[in-house]
């Protein structure tokens, strides 16, 4: 199954993509060519560059953080209390039409 | 006519020089050359999740198809380059194309040593380093099979996590004293030791193999006078750089192509980064990394070289393995003068070593243990003094001393 994510840009461009369950929201905008997203590691949660901002509403359907993930972001640039890494975020059914948006650097 | 780029190597550094070579405003046509038969991608999860089978092949692409076209890359796959013609400008490939350039880009990575002993050659003998390779390690990588891995270093390591994960019998030889020998301070091959044998896995130190036997195929390992047997043979006893077309063109090569920190060789109309180089490292010292950090970083550097916007290489190299739910986190280079520092109790399987120089901070390794990570690679970086008390004092969070 495939879901929609849109990543916005942190100039305002928004894309929409479909991504199949199980990959990463990160995957999601390195695969399809957005901008913002660095991911050095490939999805490894060793490096924090690939941290997204999402809107509260969706924040109750995310998992919650791992202890890793949690101390990662607490180093990223930018940080707020939306942030999250987006490649600790598996798509699933319930976050069809996610909206995620990007920083302006990951570094 | 814009000038165009050559760029030999479809790996990490090969593709990052890509994408900063657009990012930095290069318009000219890009071709870049791979011996593989897969466009770049991702070499870390092989010996991970893709040999667990938890990691499809399609993920593992560092861009989506379509990016080449976009991106203005022209892409030849199965192919390597056999000579540069410096005088000409010009690649010749190996199918007989010439490809002139006005600026090269030699991506070339590193290529598995092989074992020389006896029986080396046996099928059932396997080295990890592409895709080929582990598909072929997959097809024989069952429960129940006994796997001889031999080098205990990240490599054989991981595969010796996943193998047991998997329930296949996994032995380790590893010809040093103590495991990852080259990569970490003995505290972590200690506790790394320990955990491996909480999960099955047999560890022979001190333990170099002389040969393999077995009719039309390994099925056994002869190491420190003994037999033992096996179904698989995994080796995993480094790599070398893949030097030899910049040799053979008269570039200054020591084990690695030799660069400067703007990632140039000697002629004006070459770069080469990642695995392959050789360069002065941020504290002045000759070095040849083989990381994802320094392909990425190094390839940067090459692009901004190559639009004449020169800046200095000096990040910290950082490295990461996953081995069972352990992760190993390093920031900069250690050295066997340093004094160690440990933070928090390995007993816990989250603590950390930090690597004191003249009483700064030269490198941290971290087991599950973000902060240290992530706060000793930036004391690394900007080469500040913590003291050893300070450092080993759980009760002070990390964030008090960047």
């Amino acid at each position: 199954m495939k879901y929609k994510v849109t990543y916005i840009e942190d100039s305002g461009k928004a894309h929409t993509v479909e991504l199949a369950e199980g990959w990463s929201l990160m995957e999601g905008a390195v695969k399809h060519l957005i901008p913002g997203i660095d991911a050095d590691c490939g999805g490894a949660c060793a490096c924090a560059t690939c941290q997204v901002y999402i809107a509260p509403e969706w924040q109750a359907k995310l998992p919650p953080k791992s202890e890793m993930e949690e101390t990662m972001l607490d180093f990223a640039p930018d940080v707020k209390p939306t942030s999250r890494l987006s490649c600790q975020l598996r798509m699933e059914a319930e976050l069809d039409g996610i909206v995620l948006n990007l920083p302006k650097s990951q570094h | 006519m814009a000038e165009n780029i050559v760029i030999i190597g479809a790996g990490q550094a090969g593709i990052q020089a890509v994408e900063s070579l657009r990012k930095e405003g290069f318009t000219g046509p890009i071709t870049m050359v791979g011996d593989e038969a897969y466009p770049p991608y991702q070499r870390p999860p092989l010996s991970k999740a893709y040999l667990l089978g938890a990691f499809e092949r399609a993920r593992l692409f560092l861009k989506a198809d379509n990016y080449y076209a976009e991106a203005g890359c022209e892409l030849i796959l199965n192919t390597s380059a056999k000579a540069i013609h410096r005088a000409e400008r010009m690649v010749e490939l190996n199918d007989g194309r010439k490809l002139a350039y006005d600026k090269l880009l030699l991506a070339t990575g590193a290529r598995v040593r092989k074992l020389r002993c006896p029986g080396a050659d046996l099928p059932g003998v396997h080295y990890l380093k592409t895709i080929a390779d582990v598909d072929g390690l997959q097809a024989v990588f069952q429960a129940g099979k006994r796997i001889a891995i031999v080098g205990g270093g990240y490599i054989g390591l991981e595969v010796a996590a996943v193998g047991a994960k998997r329930g296949l019998d996994v032995t380790v030889f590893e010809a040093m004293d103590r495991l990852m020998a080259r990569a970490v301070s003995p505290v972590l091959s200690d506790f790394y030791a320990r955990e491996h044998e909480k999960a099955g896995v047999k560890l022979k130190l001190n333990t170099g193999v002389e040969g393999f036997e077995g009719n039309g195929k390994v099925e056994r390992v002869i190491a420190g006078g003994k037999a033992y047997d096996a179904d698989i043979v995994l080796v995993g006893i480094g790599v070398i750089p893949c030097q030899e077309l910049a040799q053979d063109a008269g570039l200054a090569c020591t084990d690695g192509i030799v660069v400067d920190q703007n990632a140039r060789t000697a002629d004006p109309h070459i770069w080469a980064a990642g695995d392959c180089t050789r360069h002065t490292g941020r504290e002045g010292q000759e070095i040849r990394l083989e990381c994802v950090q320094n392909a990425i970083d190094q390839a940067k550097h090459a692009a901004l070289s190559m639009t004449d916007k020169h800046k200095t290489y000096s990040e910290v190299p950082w490295f990461w393995s996953d081995q069972y739910d352990l992760k190993l986190q390093i920031a900069g280079l250690a050295r066997p003068t340093d004094t160690l520092v440990l933070r928090g109790d390995p007993a816990t399987r989250k603590f950390a070593v930090f690597h004191l120089r003249d009483g700064k901070v030269a490198a941290v390794e971290a087991v599950n243990a973000a902060p240290e990570y992530m706060i000793g690679k930036k004391l690394v970086a900007e080469g500040k003094a913590v003291a050893a008390e300070t450092l080993a004092d759980l009760s002070i969070p990390m964030k008090q001393m960047a």
